[in-house]
């Protein structure tokens, strides 16, 4: 297959950015769309111009590392996976790939397509845990936690942290990403001790890292690669609203 | 210099217990005045950081990637081991001890394996408390799987997402640290070389990945939880960034590495579709609870699956290891895999491939049952392949996954070097020459919350200090060392990138230092390995400079890095003249085809010693003395 790329370049923080156009020759349909990246980037250095950045370390969709805007859409086409699980049969011959990098105010863009997202950990770190200190804590058996709950946390624990629901939302909104830490910890009865506090702070955190607020367009759950249900958006408003009292 | 493993003495299920009450303790007012770095921040990594910064000592974290989230341990699938006899199966701390020992072909130590499995269980209460939403049942107990190696049910699993969870629960651990002010986590900092002060470690020298600044850090101890160094071949299931810098680095700083050469072949990952290929993807040993391996019994056989009948078919680990059967441990699986492939009977296109199949278990249990097992597993082997492994059977083969070896460290995880810690993966550690399923997350884990914080505790508390501040002599020779490698590198300007290098220097190490070894074939590697490292030298080219985010100057000094440990392995490799577990040398083989030690002349760790650029590294041995369990030839018939 023979593709066209016009991927976003922009040298550092400061600098404007632009798209710059490259062509794909030999691609391989078995080939993932980061590999076709590879192959295009060998043959930049080797023409003595810059590779183009970009996050990645699993490539198997689970590091969160990745993440491109793919013909306007959030780890491109299909449902449930991130960049890097993206194949090259998922195109055809002569398709042009539009590629940007995440876009909100809370992700600057460090190179090319690598953006910042530590705002992110700051928002975790802003009470997304429970206080559980090493050693001193019951058997593991001694908190019964019934299957359908721990399948329900689990839902929300999948989350991997990626952005992709903050780059897919028209307000750059990180309720999604919030939500399924805050309802995790909400439906654990470990959970239970720092509830209040905790949604209070990580929402508090999120305002300050100026993530936009959701207008419940549901866009982040459609480009979630872990399917991450909007219905945790419904949780976090409801811990939200009973904290205040 | 002589190898001291510093075991206590007295009963083994004593050790760990009379030595933690020997240590020294560090008043909780005087904890805030001892630093300590820490490098990693994987599970082994971020669980020492967070227990350290808990107890109230002034951490300091680092990690290359943008947040301890992204660490590859998050990619773990299958599962984390405890003998909490939750199963009712006759499982014990002796019994994990002894499953550990003989898995490993007895090449570790005993009491470090010992305490391993007497600390393994309150990582699960741990991890539980956090808030870890491990597989439970619908009474709210929770769930165990079986593994590879062991005939009781004692992994613990969250999907097939177990490092994840885990992951995120040591993560979240760690950043509680740091909202409280005791661990500053500096991310994107790539170490790139250890300060030694009076034969002490006192710091790192990191490289900030967003500008390009070197920076020096000082501190009393350094912690390395840098994971394991499998991307030397090229192709591996690690994830792209993880590498040997660190390790190898300290190596050369005195550090020395512990059994170089044994590295784990994990036998059910993807088959390579081509030369593009960037990595290969694991699918969890889990996966052999339900699914049975098979290939045709007919040589070449091109039929798809669906048309060769059930007695045309030869499920070989059930018909050789009738009371382990599928389930034997991962060396066993790998060899077996790449024999039948070897002769003749491979599948798939590339016939380089064996089938695991699982439509006797959807008849047994239902497509619903084996999809809440292994749903992602499975999803994600559709969404390489393009195959539905529902309805066709999948196409795996091995490909390296782990490494046993690492730097060598003593009972309280210390290196040769005073003060320098090593933890997870990064160690030689306690699985001897093959690990089994489930035991690195443990390990990782046990390292980081469990023993770390005390030993860590006991050497600054017992060790008195000089001041060794960052802009130090020491420093800056480090510094300059760093500073002029970078140069180096990018003042080639050649004609070859570094992935096509690491290509070429992988493929050589896959062939004569992968899965079955022999002495002509390493002899073969040690000719090639220098070759290829002075082309590199000479031929590499790196575009882009020194002071700016440059991911090709990132990979090539990790690779140049590589090219020196691979050597080392095939020196490793090549002196040990017995087959071990994933060490399997092939002129050392039972009549069966299984590896066959040599305990009178081989049962010691090989300590390699560092002398320097071009000269030959100097071979220590560190008995290996077996108290509790007697060498058997392993068996899994
Ligand atoms: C696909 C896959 C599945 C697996 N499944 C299982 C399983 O089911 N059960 C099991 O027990 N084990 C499993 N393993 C093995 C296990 O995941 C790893 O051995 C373990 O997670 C390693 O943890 P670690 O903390 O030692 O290192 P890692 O998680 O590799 O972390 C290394 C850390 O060090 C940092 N680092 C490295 N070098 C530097 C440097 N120079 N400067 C700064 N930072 C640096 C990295 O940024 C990272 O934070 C699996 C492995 C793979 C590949
Ligand atoms: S909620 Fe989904 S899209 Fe958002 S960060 Fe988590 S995994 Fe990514
Ligand atoms: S590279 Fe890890 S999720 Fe894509």
């Amino acid at each position: 297959m023979k593709i066209t790329l016009k991927v976003w370049r922009q040298k550092d923080q400061n600098d404007e950015g632009r798209f710059v156009e490259y062509t794909a020759d030999h691609v391989s349909p078995d080939m993932s769309f980061l590999e076709m990246l590879d192959v295009v980037n060998i043959g930049l250095v080797k023409k003595g111009e810059t590779p183009v950045a970009f996050d990645h370390d699993c490539r198997e969709g689970i590091c969160g590392s990745c993440g491109m805007m793919i013909n306007g859409r959030a780890h491109g086409p299909g449902r449930g996976i991130a960049t890097c699980q993206l194949h090259m049969r998922s195109f055809r011959d002569g398709d042009t790939i539009v590629i940007e990098p995440w876009r909100s105010n809370a992700f600057p863009v460090l190179k090319d397509l690598m953006v910042d997202r530590t705002s992110f950990d700051r928002i975790m770190q802003a009470g997304g845990y429970t206080s559980a200190k090493t050693g001193g804590v019951p058997d593991g058996n001694a908190i019964l936690i019934p299957k359908p709950v721990a399948d329900e946390a689990f839902d929300a624990a999948a989350c991997i942290g990626c952005g992709a629901c903050v780059a897919a939302c028209p307000n750059s909104s990180a309720m999604l990403f919030v939500s399924a830490k805050v309802s995790q910890l909400a439906l654990l009865p470990q959970g239970q001790a720092e509830r209040t506090a905790r949604v209070q702070r990580m929402i508090a955190q999120m305002d300050e890292e100026k993530f936009g607020s959701c207008s419940n367009t549901y866009a982040c759950e459609a480009e979630c690669p872990k399917q991450i249900s909007v219905t945790h958006i419904a949780r976090l408003n409801r811990e939200f609203v009973a904290s205040q009292f | 210099m002589t190898l001291d493993s510093k075991i206590p003495g007295g009963p083994i299920d004593k050790k760990w217990s009379e030595h933690k009450f020997h240590m020294k303790l560090v008043n909780p007012a005087n904890r805030r005045k001892y630093k300590v770095i820490v490098v990693g921040t994987g599970l082994a990594g971020s669980a020492v950081a967070a227990s350290l910064g808990e107890l109230g000592y002034n951490v300091l974290a680092f990690s290359y990637h943008e947040s301890p989230r992204r660490a590859h341990s998050i990619a773990a699938q299958g599962g984390i081991n405890a003998p909490k006899n939750y199963s009712n199966d006759g499982d014990s701390v002796h019994r994990l001890f002894y499953d550990t020992l003989k898995g490993g072909d007895y090449r570790a130590r005993e009491a470090n394996v010992y305490r391993l499995a007497e600390v393994s269980g309150s990582i699960i209460d741990q991890c539980v408390a956090q808030g870890v939403p491990f597989a439970r049942d619908y009474a709210g107990y929770l769930d165990n799987r079986s593994f590879g190696g062991a005939q009781v049910a004692r992994t613990f699993y969250a999907r097939g997402q177990t490092g994840q969870q885990l992951l995120l629960g040591a993560y979240s651990a760690l950043v509680r640290q740091m909202d409280q002010g005791s661990v500053k986590f500096h991310e994107r900092r790539e170490m790139l070389d250890l300060v030694v002060v009076d034969g002490k470690a006192r710091g790192i020298i990191a490289r900030n990945l967003l500008n390009g600044k070197l920076e020096s850090y000082s501190a009393d101890a350094v912690v390395l939880a840098t994971g394991g160094y499998g991307n030397v071949f090229y192709l591996s299931t690690n994830a792209k960034a993880s590498n040997a810098t660190a390790v190898w680095r300290a190596h050369k700083r005195g550090a020395f590495f512990g059994n170089p050469c044994f590295t784990q072949i994990h036998p059910t990952c993807i088959p390579v579709t081509g030369d593009h290929q960037s990595k290969l993807t694991l699918m969890s040993e889990s996966l052999r609870n339900d699914g049975r391996v098979w290939v045709p019994k007919k040589k070449g056989d091109a039929r798809p699956a669906k048309d060769i009948p059930e007695n045309e078919r030869d499920y070989y680990l059930e018909r050789l290891y009738p009371s382990f059967g599928n389930l034997v441990p991962r060396d066993v699986a790998s060899r077996r895999a790449k024999e039948m492939c070897d002769n003749g009977y491979g599948v798939g296109s590339s016939k380089m491939a064996v089938y695991l199949d699982f439509a006797d278990a959807i008849k047994r249990l239902g497509r619903d049952k084996i999809f809440e097992k292994y749903g992602n597993l499975l999803d994600m082997y559709k969404q390489i392949t393009g195959e539905d492994p529902y309805q066709v059977p999948m196409r795996i083969y091995p490909a390296v996954h782990y490494t046993m070896g690492g730097l060598w460290v003593d009972y309280n995880l210390m290196s040769t070097v005073p003060g320098l810690f090593v933890l997870g993966e990064a160690n030689f550690s306690d699985h001897g020459a093959n690990r089994l399923g489930a035991s690195a997350l443990m390990q990782g884990l046990a390292d980081g919350y469990f023993i770390a914080p005390y030993t860590v505790s006991d050497y600054l508390a017992s060790t008195s200090f000089t001041p060794a501040p960052a802009d130090g002599p020491a420093f800056k020779e480090a510094e300059n060392t760093v500073t002029a490698s970078i140069n180096k590198l990018l003042g080639i300007d050649g004609t070859k990138t570094v992935d096509e290098f690491h290509r070429e220097f992988g493929k050589v190490m896959w062939d004569h230092v992968g899965m079955a070894r022999n002495k002509e074939g390493l002899k073969k590697a040690l000719e090639l390995l220098p070759k290829i490292r002075a082309e590199f030298w000479k031929g590499v080219k790196i575009t882009g400079n020194a002071h700016e985010i440059n991911t090709e100057l990132e990979k090539a000094q990790r690779v140049a890095d590589f090219m020196e440990l691979g050597e080392l392995m095939a020196l490793d490799a090549l002196q040990r003249e017995e087959s071990c577990g994933g060490h399997f040398r092939e002129e050392f083989q039972t009549e069966e085809g299984e590896a066959k030690r040599n305990d009178r002349k081989f049962a010691y760790v090989a300590a390699w010693e560092y002398a320097g650029a071009g000269k030959k590294p100097v071979l220590h041995k560190e008995e290996l003395k077996f108290e509790y369990v007697k060498p058997s030839q392993r068996s899994y018939k």
